[in-house]
Order: C-alpha cells, then sequence, then structure tokens
C-alpha cells in the first residue's frame, strides 16, 4: 500500500516519445513500458512522409511562416491572428494567408467576417477564401454543412486535413502565411510542424493571459517550441488590464499574480513583443466579423497591436530563409 | 479491494459522474469544474475531480495541490487529497510530470491510453460526485472519455460558454457532439458574464452577454446561470483558495452556489 513499496509508474507513457511517426516508433528507449509500444512497434520503419517534399515545393511561393501558438485555450491566438493579418494587409502590395488549423474549433471564419462562406476547388487545388484582394483564408469552417457541425475526429484524421491544407490549397504567391492553432501540444502542432519541416517557419508568435494559470501551460508551450526547434518571435501578453470605461480606472480581471508574461518571459530568455489591454469593443468586432484595427484606430489596444505587428515584419525582414542547404 | 475489481471496477463506488465540456478554451471549463466541486463539498457530498486535460491540466494549482505526487497501492493509483479533511480527491496527468513546465506533446493514441489508465486504475473509493474536466475541443480526449465512462452511466454534460458569439459557436459544435455520442447535456453555464467596476461599480460586459442564454433556448437545454467576471474569483483560483468559503458576499458566489444546487437536484431526481 505505501508509496515506496509500489512499483515505480511504469504504465505512464513516456515523456521521450519518440512519435508514432518515427523510425524510433516502438525500439526507442522510452517506448518500454509503453502501453502503446505494440501498437508502434508492429508497424514496420516508416519512411518521411513524401508529403513533406510536396509541401516544401509548394510553400516557396510563400515568403514567411508564422505560426500563432498558445498552450492555453481562449487567450486570443485567433483574435491575433486575424489583426495581425488585418494589419499586415494594410500593405496593398503585400500578400497575407491565413490558415486556420484549429479543426474542433475553427473561429477565424466568424472573426474575419466569413462565416457561411464555402471553399471552391478549381484545377490548381482548393481556392481560399478572400477578405480583401491581398488577405485569403482557409479553414475548416469553410467545409461544414452548419453551425451545429462538429468535428469530432481523433488525431490522424485531423492530420490529414492539415496535410490537404498545405499541400492541396492554391495560395499562390504569398509574402506571409500566419497559421492559427487550437491550444496544447499535440496532434496539430506536431504535424504543422512535420509538414513544414522543410520549408522553414519563420517562428511563432505565442499568445498568453497574464494569470498564472495561463502562464502555466504557456511555459510548457514555450518548451514544445524549443523541443522541436521552432524559433519564438516573442510573446503577446493579451487581456492585460481592464479600463472602465465609465470611470477609467484600470482593473486587473485577471491578475498577474507571479508577475504575468513580463516576469516569465524574463526567467524564460524569450522577448515580450507588447501587451495588449482588455477592450470589450475588441470581442464586439470579432463577433460582427470587423478589423477592431480599422474600426478603432485610435485606441491604446490598437496602438499596442500595431506595435507588435511592427516587431513581427522586423523580426521577418531580419530573417532570410536559408533557401536549399537546410534538409 | 477484490470485491470492487467483481463489480464495476475502480468507479463502482461513485454515484453520479458530470463531466464539463466545452467546444472553446478558456472560457472556465476548470473553473466551474472547481467551484462546483467545492460547492458540493460544502454541501455534505464527498467529491472527485478527474482532470483529463492532458496538455494543459489547471486543477492541480486550482486547488493548491500542485506539488503533491500520486501515489501506487494494490488497487491502482491513489488520488491526491485536497485538504487536511481529505475531502476532495483528484486525479491530473499535473501529478505525473517530473518538472512542472514539462510539454506533454503526445499524439492522439498516448492520450487515449492515458485516459482510460485514468478511468480504471484510479482509486477513488466512496464518491458521490466524480466531475470530469476536459481540454476544450470535440476530439481524442473527449471520444475517450466518453467512451470509457459509458459503462458507468454519467449523469450527464455541463457545457461551458463565454457570452460572446465566437464562444457560443464552438459550444454549439459541442451540443452536437454529445447528441451524437448520446451524452445527455444538463445545462449551459455563461461564464464571464459582465464585470462590475470596483471602483465605480459600472457593468461592463467585457464579453458581450447573453449568448449562452440564447444558445440554451435554442437548443432547448437547461440554463444554469451566468457568472459574472470576478477578480477575487480568479484570483483564488491562482493561489488554489476555497473562493466559496472567502468570499460568500461575492457576486460570483450566488451563481456558483446555484449551479450547484442544480446539479444537486438533478442527481436525486436521477437516482430516486
Amino acid at each position: 500500500m505505501a508509496a515506496a513499496a509500489g512499483p515505480a509508474l511504469l504504465d505512464v507513457p513516456p515523456q521521450e516519445c519518440p512519435g508514432t511517426g518515427s523510425d524510433q516508433a516502438g525500439k526507442a528507449e522510452a517506448c518500454q513500458g509503453c502501453p502503446n509500444q505494440g501498437v508502434c512497434s508492429s508497424r514496420g520503419p516508416v519512411g518521411p512522409d513524401p508529403a513533406i517534399e510536396e509541401i516544401k515545393e509548394k510553400m516557396k511561393a510563400v515568403k514567411h511562416k508564422l505560426l500563432v501558438l498558445s498552450g492555453k485555450g481562449g487567450v486570443g491566438k485567433s483574435t491575433f491572428s486575424a489583426h495581425l493579418a488585418h494589419g499586415l494587409a494594410e500593405d496593398e502590395t503585400k500578400q497575407v494567408a491565413v490558415l486556420d488549423i484549429d479543426i474542433c474549433g475553427p473561429s477565424i471564419p466568424k472573426i474575419m467576417g466569413l462565416e457561411g462562406e464555402q471553399v471552391h476547388q478549381s484545377g490548381s487545388g482548393w481556392s481560399p477564401v478572400y477578405v480583401e484582394e491581398n488577405l485569403g483564408v482557409m479553414s475548416v469552417g469553410f467545409l461544414l454543412g452548419s453551425p451545429d457541425d462538429a468535428v469530432i475526429w481523433r488525431g490522424p484524421k485531423k492530420n490529414g486535413m492539415i496535410k490537404q491544407f498545405l499541400r492541396d490549397v492554391d495560395w499562390g504567391e504569398v509574402d506571409y502565411l500566419i497559421v492559427d492553432t487550437p491550444p496544447g501540444t499535440s496532434d496539430e502542432h506536431l504535424s504543422i510542424v512535420q509538414y513544414l519541416s522543410a520549408a522553414n517557419i519563420d517562428g511563432a508568435v505565442v499568445i498568453t493571459t497574464p494569470q498564472e494559470v495561463a502562464l502555466q501551460d504557456v511555459r510548457k508551450e514555450i518548451n514544445f517550441c524549443r523541443k522541436v526547434k521552432l524559433p519564438i518571435i516573442g510573446v503577446v501578453e493579451n487581456m492585460s488590464g481592464f479600463i472602465c470605461p465609465k470611470c477609467k480606472n484600470e482593473s486587473q480581471i485577471f491578475p498577474p499574480t507571479t508577475g504575468g508574461a513580463e516576469a516569465m518571459c524574463h526567467s524564460l530568455n524569450v522577448p515580450l513583443l507588447g501587451k495588449v489591454p482588455l477592450d470589450p469593443q475588441i470581442g464586439k468586432s470579432c463577433d460582427a466579423g470587423h478589423s477592431f484595427l480599422s474600426e478603432v484606430p485610435n485606441s491604446p489596444a490598437t496602438l499596442s497591436y500595431r506595435n507588435i505587428i511592427q516587431r513581427i515584419q522586423d523580426f521577418c525582414s531580419h530573417n532570410h530563409p536559408q533557401e536549399e542547404n537546410s534538409t | 479491494m477484490e470485491e470492487a475489481a467483481e463489480d464495476g471496477g475502480n468507479l463502482a463506488g461513485v454515484r453520479h459522474i458530470v463531466v464539463v465540456l466545452s467546444g472553446k478554451g478558456g472560457v472556465g471549463k476548470s473553473t466551474i469544474s472547481t467551484e462546483l466541486a467545492l460547492a458540493l463539498h460544502h454541501t455534505g457530498k464527498k467529491v472527485g475531480i478527474l482532470d483529463v486535460d492532458l496538455c494543459g491540466p489547471s486543477i492541480p494549482r486550482m486547488l493548491n495541490v500542485q506539488d503533491r505526487d500520486v501515489h501506487q497501492c494494490d488497487g491502482g493509483w491513489v488520488p491526491v487529497f485536497v485538504g487536511q479533511d481529505k475531502s476532495i480527491a483528484v486525479m491530473s496527468i499535473g501529478f505525473l510530470l517530473e518538472k512542472p513546465d514539462d510539454a506533454v506533446i503526445w499524439r492522439g493514441p498516448k492520450k487515449n491510453a492515458l485516459i482510460k489508465q485514468f478511468v480504471s486504475d484510479v482509486t477513488w473509493g466512496e464518491l458521490d460526485f466524480l466531475i470530469v474536466d476536459t481540454p476544450p475541443g470535440t476530439s481524442d480526449e473527449h471520444i475517450s472519455t466518453v467512451e470509457s465512462l459509458r459503462p458507468y452511466k454519467p449523469l450527464g454534460a455541463i457545457l461551458v460558454t463565454t457570452p460572446q458569439a465566437v464562444s457560443v459557436g464552438d459550444v454549439r459544435r459541442e451540443l452536437t457532439f454529445c447528441k451524437k455520442t448520446g451524452l445527455r447535456v444538463l445545462g449551459i453555464v455563461e461564464n464571464m458574464s459582465g464585470f462590475v467596476c470596483p471602483h465605480c461599480s459600472e457593468c461592463t460586459n467585457v464579453f458581450s452577454k447573453g449568448g449562452g442564454q440564447e444558445l440554451a433556448k435554442h437548443a432547448e437545454v437547461p440554463f444554469l446561470g451566468c457568472v459574472p467576471l470576478d477578480p477575487k474569483l480568479s484570483q483564488s483560483l491562482e493561489q488554489g483558495r476555497d473562493f466559496l468559503q472567502e468570499f460568500p458576499k461575492s457576486l460570483a458566489f450566488p451563481a456558483l452556489a446555484d449551479i450547484a444546487r442544480q446539479i444537486l437536484a438533478g442527481a436525486s431526481a436521477c437516482s430516486s
């Protein structure tokens, strides 16, 4: 009964899983005792997915690829992705694309005012849905028949969808591809990094809110980035302080009890790109499918968004992807 | 312990299972799970929480047990108990990680295996309520949880949303998930519904208002109530303190107590 007398918790799946797609699957040291070892090792050797090469070819037309990540849900990943896209697309000479890989909870169509739109098939693949001439969007939301449709899919099916989005969508020549992700560190995240592995991702923007219950998940996400060698452009603290519209006093709805994103960034040595205050108008703009940046151009939140977008642009312009010499 | 294994395993002594779901992340699933557990505990019930959010477990911190470990006994894994009187039993992947910041980078099959173990191998003992907190979505964790709990006939699911349309849209999908998997919907909770400024008492609908109530009406499921944004509530959860005991006069208190009352009523109607 006592703790010390019991055997080690061998039946807990191991930390250092080589991944079911790896040729070490079922054979690595960490696989000993994993409940899935049998399934993994019986599969035989697997080569790299041929889609990775096809996606690399396709992505040659995309200059910069950015992931928007967070370990925590509801912190504003989709809101940020949409506004980053709107901000970048204000320069009419730039072509911007948004890919929503939140398969079970796609919010991008609503936030970008494209609810009810359908994807069209052409000879060169699926055509994205366009908000403006230079801003195209793809999401599983466009493939559903009704807003009540649930996507009750396990991992492999979600991965197949992400592969299709990268390989079969006719993005054309794109300056910035922004990938909005679901919360967590699981199938969607591993798949997007894996499928884009030969195509040079510029980096990830990590979104958080100020409270520790969010930061503890975001630290995990930063560790994920480090494990899969994904550069971190920086962290955005969203919902940072609320200014009462009546008395103009500030309140901390989500209190930064452990120092907020600033302290986390300092201790993990990642850049803090900025803080965006909680402004009720942001949610309203998202519900209506409008750009908050153009609806309320002078608010503190807009200014903060613009600063952050500028920093991301600067990061990208200093980051010249090393074509061909990486394998 | 051997008798337990014969008649339904480790969940044999659990009377009611309540699953807390939402299509959307960050709407307060773990908050509602924690406060519901505390509220039921204050009415004298024995309560357990199973946290199946494997990539972002929040329950251990919210109950201030984040530094504890899971032990093993002959019957399986012993849950972590909260408080001196061992009043609330908790199981979460958070207790199994070596370092709190370790990322759980697992694809579906591995998550499914652990959830099955959580359902079969935790020695809950006698419980009036087992509350199952889930990650956002309608994918591996949800399918596996509902499948492995099905033999134990869960009481149903509480769906949590925030008021804005973007969140309500995801919860509509979750309702379809419940319908398809035959999980009864106990009701919808609208969380973060309005914020009362502590300086001037003006109520601002930070994330809009009324979306949850409208959805409940539209889907013809019970509406369990609106929980206002309350910095005292977020602060309590950050520090793992019992909000219901410490702030009985706060705005969120009656809403949370009322949700617990409705779940209790539903459970007793079901078992009588």
